[in-house]
């Protein structure tokens, strides 16, 4: 088992295997993006209360969703990198922070354009927002620390420990709408009962979030081995590999 | 519905289509940030082979 795990995770096999799911994962993201976009934007009715404006939903609510999810896979494989010492593991995990970090900055960003014509204000200091905002900024603290220490293996382990410390925060961000009395309204999908959406506009919003996913799923995959190419750029792998470019 | 309803989104249109803008602009620098990156890494990684080819070369010269 631990002699199949170290094979999988060692850079070179990831290298070689990763270049076709890219493609197909690419693809898929592609496809599903433009039919929900198509949906969202054409097929899926009016909002009685917020009229053409709640159409925002069907790209802040995936990215708000994915700001979450590459955290916690960030924090996941800082773990197991230190933990199991499995380098991959800490490859995956640096090479989500920028594409986090950017899910985080739009989820604000159209939050805060969704927010003006329905609120009257592009911020307030709302517990959701605020603590969506601690979220982009535990992105960049782990991005500072990776840039900023020399010895990667300290690296990694300084902004492992940062992302696992900073997961505190995503129950936060979770449960803001209900732990205090936020203007950013509760959750339409995520709950026990029906979600208490129209089912038109519910199936575009969860095809938006597929191919959200879909194309983290590439992006990660393309930074992992830019990772994998320059933290083993001394190891024979490597060098055969660059040379047959 | 027409293009130009379409496009003014209930009065909204500032607002949707900022947002729609600014997802694409993330999209497509989330994709063309790798890509610079992977040139760069190869990139370096060919002038070391380099150097240290020259390196040798001087040594058994």
């Amino acid at each position: 088992m631990w002699n199949w795990i170290q094979r999988f995770s060692s850079p070179k096999h990831f290298y070689g295997m990763s270049a076709p799911l890219i493609k197909w994962f690419s693809i898929g993201a592609l496809l599903i993006g433009l039919y929900g976009l198509y949906l969202g934007l054409f097929v899926a009715p009016t909002d009685y209360q917020q009229g053409e404006s709640y159409r925002i939903i069907f790209i802040h609510v995936p990215a708000a969703w994915m700001s979450l999810f590459v955290y916690m896979v960030m924090a996941i494989s800082s773990g197991i990198g230190i933990i199991w010492q499995i380098r991959l593991a800490d490859m995956v995990a640096a090479a989500s922070a920028p594409i986090g970090a950017s899910f985080a900055f739009l989820a604000l960003v159209t939050g805060s354009l969704w927010g003006k014509p329905m609120w009257g204000a592009y911020w307030v200091w709302d517990a959701r927002l605020t603590s969506e905002l601690i979220l982009l900024f535990l992105y960049l603290g782990y991005m500072a620390l990776q840039s900023a220490i020399e010895d990667q293996r300290s690296a990694d382990k300084a902004s492992g420990l940062l992302a696992i410390v900073g997961v505190v925060n995503i129950p936060i961000i979770h449960y803001s709408v209900e732990w205090w009395n936020t203007l950013h309204q509760g959750a339409t999908i995520a709950k026990f009962d029906k979600p208490s959406m129209h089912i038109d506009m519910l199936i575009p919003l969860l095809l938006m979030a597929v191919a959200f996913k879909l194309f983290y799923a590439a992006v990660v995959l393309v930074r992992t081995r830019n990772e994998a190419l320059y933290r083993d750029r001394n190891r024979r792998w490597v060098r055969e590999l660059i040379e047959r470019l | 519905m027409n293009w130009s309803e379409f496009f003014h989104m209930g009065g909204y249109a500032f607002f949707v289509w900022t947002s729609y803008a600014l997802t694409f602009a993330v999209i497509v620098a989330n994709i063309i940030f790798p890509i610079i990156q992977r040139k760069k890494v190869i990139a370096r990684i060919k002038r070391a082979i380099k150097r240290e080819q020259i390196e040798l070369d001087k040594e058994s010269a």
